[in-house]
């Protein structure tokens, strides 16, 4: 079929990896928030992949600028709108969705100083942080949210390493301690969910965060098929929450029947080096077991 | 309106004439004075205008990048490490072509850290794409800024612009100022009409990667662009002195006509420069002053045609580029190279680093030693008896 | 000279990464389907539409051949054929 009647806001001929979570995910994202929407992204595989220049694959207004600083550039937007609104005869401007994304990275590590500015201010601006677990835009090194033991160009599994030693940062508590109106945590793998999330974030006034979860076939390891099945078990298993807080306070959590650890890790090989250390799966296991815990993940029938 | 100000309030209120929609800051000394009257305006209810706190200098130049690309005139003043902090925004802003205005209060650059004046932060950043403009006084701090709006924002220019003012020396001095009138902006900076915008009438993509089949044509047309600035301004400063009535140029030219000897400086120590020229003057000696205010783009014709009569030049940097010739007296020699008519001396002095008061004395020090041999990267002032050999 | 980088809204239309694919496409059965939409969520080129049961297709222009629809279709109505 060719001439497709297709509407998105986020156009097909991207170049992102066959099977890119990422990609699915600016989708569902934007598709969601609608064309009254401006969107600053930060440098990452995203932006490459979506506006190699003289092409877009974005309908709505998009900026990127750099690496750490799209909270920031979002910012200008909200205020510059803000400006016009009261300056001219231009109503409604401050109706418009500003998005502020980054991938993991972007938002974890080098951009969350301009991101805990932006929600200190209590700008109306809804901050998505893409996790695909590491920096693979520039060759699957480690990031701040990189999981536990995954093998990373940084952080390689060998004779004397299991890869990443140290947990995702809570970047969800980070955000809430900050006391914005709306933290949660969404996946690719339950995209009816994401887009509710994302409706839900932008129907409320303030800073919002986001933070969704996009696996990576080129990066974790997997068959490019597999993205949406691998970003269900995360959840299923315990280990990818997701959680949704409105001023602070839990107010749904997913419910699961929860799926042991090794069915998610096992396709990846980014944890093959592991998967047969009963050790090393155990303490996987408990992080999920702490997260089942925490959130009262468990179906009551479950 | 003739009024006594604090270099740094009457900036504030020349920037506040100038209506900017959105401001951004981040306080580092000594350019806070400036902002912070801003930031009384607004309170005031003198301004309408978006003054956003960030927590970095960073953070300061990317809300301004974000506001200007939605159509929005925008405001951010920084010194030194601060400077540094937005360096890479500063670049970015060139490159996607969005008019910011900044003030840097010239600061020197650590380690180790010092809050008083040289160029080494603004000149440090001459590779950016930044307009620079330097002030001499008060007055030329304010008429710049007004300049430098209206050249940011030309449909044919579109670049950042940096006014650079000596920190202290302008900052916290007071001097008598003519405040421009409101109207009369108004008739030379018009309302800024942007030539592309983030709006969702008219969904555009801002800042793509480009390949190494566009890169290079992106910086192409920057370059070309200053020649545009160059060939524009002369009609610029024309039309400012015949609204404002006080006439600027990319060079000041002080008793230069039949000058033996000239030393070519930015900034306000021009203004001692000027004293000395004029004492050393009725004693009968040929000397003159050439003052640069436009860094960026650099006047080479009017550099050239200024000096190329006079047999012993003395550049005095107050900036290095450590390890080679100092940042001005090396583009004032290159721009000599292969000339029939040069002067016979181009010496290199380097002088007020980290506010050493260049003094009446170490001027005509400058002059004295433009007697002997071409000499290169002198320090003026020097006492290196302080330095420590041993720990 | 006022040269800026500046990208028409959905102008990645152009690219057509169909090409892309080596191996296998997914072929549209339209026997047991339900119209559920799943596979138009989890397109990552966002390049399958259809609107009734069993009228679902993708657009091979741009079809890098992943295979997600083709795996999360609860009624085994995609699947994935050999290319060419």
């Amino acid at each position: 079929m060719s001439g497709s009647q297709i509407k998105s806001l986020f156009a097909s001929g991207h170049t992102a990896c066959a099977g890119c979570g990422q990609s699915l995910a600016a989708r569902l994202v934007i598709d969601a928030a609608g064309p009254n929407t401006i969107v600053a992204n930060n440098t990452g595989c995203l932006e490459v992949f979506s506006t190699k220049y003289p092409e877009s694959a974005w309908g709505i207004p998009w900026i990127h600028s750099l690496f750490e600083n799209a909270a920031a550039v979002a910012s200008g937007i909200e205020a510059a709108l803000r400006f016009l609104e009261e300056s001219s005869s231009k109503k409604r401007l401050r109706d418009i969705t500003v998005i502020a994304q980054a991938g993991d990275g972007g938002t974890a590590d080098i951009g969350l100083q301009a991101l805990s500015g932006m929600w200190e201010r209590g700008q109306n601006i809804l901050s998505i942080c893409y996790d695909n677990e590491a920096y693979e835009n520039t060759g699957i090194q480690r990031s701040g949210l990189t999981p536990y033991d995954a093998s990373t160009t940084t952080s390689p599994a060998g004779s004397r390493s299991f890869g990443n030693p140290r947990i995702k940062k809570p970047l969800p508590e980070i955000a809430n301690a900050h006391g914005i109106i709306y933290v949660a945590t969404a996946t690719v793998g339950f995209p009816q969910d994401l887009q509710r999330k994302v409706k839900k974030a932008i129907s409320l006034k303030g800073p919002k965060y986001l933070q969704i979860h996009v696996p990576c076939p080129l990066g974790w390891g997997y068959a490019s098929s597999l993205t949406y099945q691998i970003a269900r078990l995360a959840v299923q298993t315990g280990l990818y929450p997701l959680v949704e807080y409105e001023n602070g306070v839990l107010k749904g959590v997913f419910k699961i029947s929860p799926k042991p650890v090794e069915e998610y890790l096992k396709p990846q090989r980014r944890f093959k080096h592991i998967i047969n250390n009963p050790e090393e799966l155990s303490k996987i296991q408990e992080i999920a077991n702490d997260n089942i815990k925490k959130y009262n993940l468990v179906t009551a029938a479950g | 309106m003739r009024e006594f100000l604090e270099g740094s309030q009457a900036i504030a209120k020349v920037v506040s004439l100038c209506k900017p929609g959105v401001i951004s800051a981040y306080p580092i000394t000594p350019q806070t004075h400036i902002v912070e009257g801003l930031a009384q305006l607004i309170a005031d209810g003198k301004l309408n205008s978006q003054f956003i706190n960030v927590e970095s200098e960073h953070s300061a130049a990317s809300v301004v990048l974000g506001a200007s690309a939605c159509g929005v005139r925008v405001f951010t003043a920084t010194s030194s490490q601060g400077l540094f902090l937005m360096a890479e925004v500063l670049f970015n802003i060139a490159g996607m072509r969005l008019p910011v205005v900044l003030t840097c209060a010239n600061r020197a650059m650590s380690a180790p850290i010092s809050i008083w004046n040289d160029h080494q932060d603004s000149i440090s950043l001459r590779d950016s794409g930044l307009i620079q403009l330097y002030a001499e006084n008060i007055q030329e701090a304010v008429d710049w800024h007004l300049l430098a709006y209206r050249l940011a924002e030309s449909r044919n220019i579109m670049l950042p612009a940096m006014v650079c003012i000596d920190g202290y020396i302008l900052t916290h001095g007071v001097e008598p100022v003519d405040m421009p009138e409101e109207g009369e902006i108004d008739r030379f900076l018009p309302e800024y009409q942007p030539p592309y915008k983030l709006d969702v009438d008219n969904p555009i993509t801002l800042g793509c990667l480009a390949d190494p089949e566009y890169y290079m044509e992106t910086r192409f047309a920057i370059q070309e662009t200053y020649k545009d600035i160059l060939a524009s301004m002369p009609q610029l400063f024309k039309e400012f002195g015949s609204i404002f009535g006080r006439s600027y140029n990319f060079v000041e030219r002080y008793r230069l006509d039949d000058a033996e000897k000239a030393i070519v400086a930015m900034g306000s120590v021009c203004g001692t420069i000027k004293d000395v020229v004029d004492e050393l003057r009725k004693k009968g000696k040929k000397v003159g002053l050439l003052k640069i205010s436009v860094f960026r783009p650099f006047p080479y014709q009017e550099i050239y045609a200024s000096l190329r009569s006079i047999p012993k030049v003395a550049v005095v940097d107050r900036a290095l580029s450590l390890g080679s010739f100092a940042p001005l007296v090396s583009e004032i020699k290159a721009l000599f190279f292969g000339k029939k008519k040069t002067p016979k001396i181009v010496s290199g002095f380097v002088a007020g680093l980290g506010g050493r008061d260049i003094t009446k004395d170490s001027v005509k020090q400058i002059f004295r030693q433009l007697n002997q041999r071409e000499v290169s990267g002198k320090f003026v002032d020097l006492k290196p008896e302080l330095l420590q050999d041993k720990i | 000279m006022f040269g800026p980088i500046v990208a028409k809204p959905g102008s990645s239309r152009k690219n057509k990464t169909g090409s892309w694919r080596t191996e296998s496409k997914p072929k549209f059965l339209q026997t047991n389907c339900i119209a559920c939409r799943l596979c138009v969520l989890v397109c990552p080129e966002g390049c399958i539409e259809g609107l009734e049961k069993n009228s679902f297709h993708c657009d091979y222009d741009y079809c890098k051949g992943c295979g997600n629809c083709a795996s999360i279709c609860p009624k085994k109505d995609i699947e994935m054929v050999p290319e060419g």
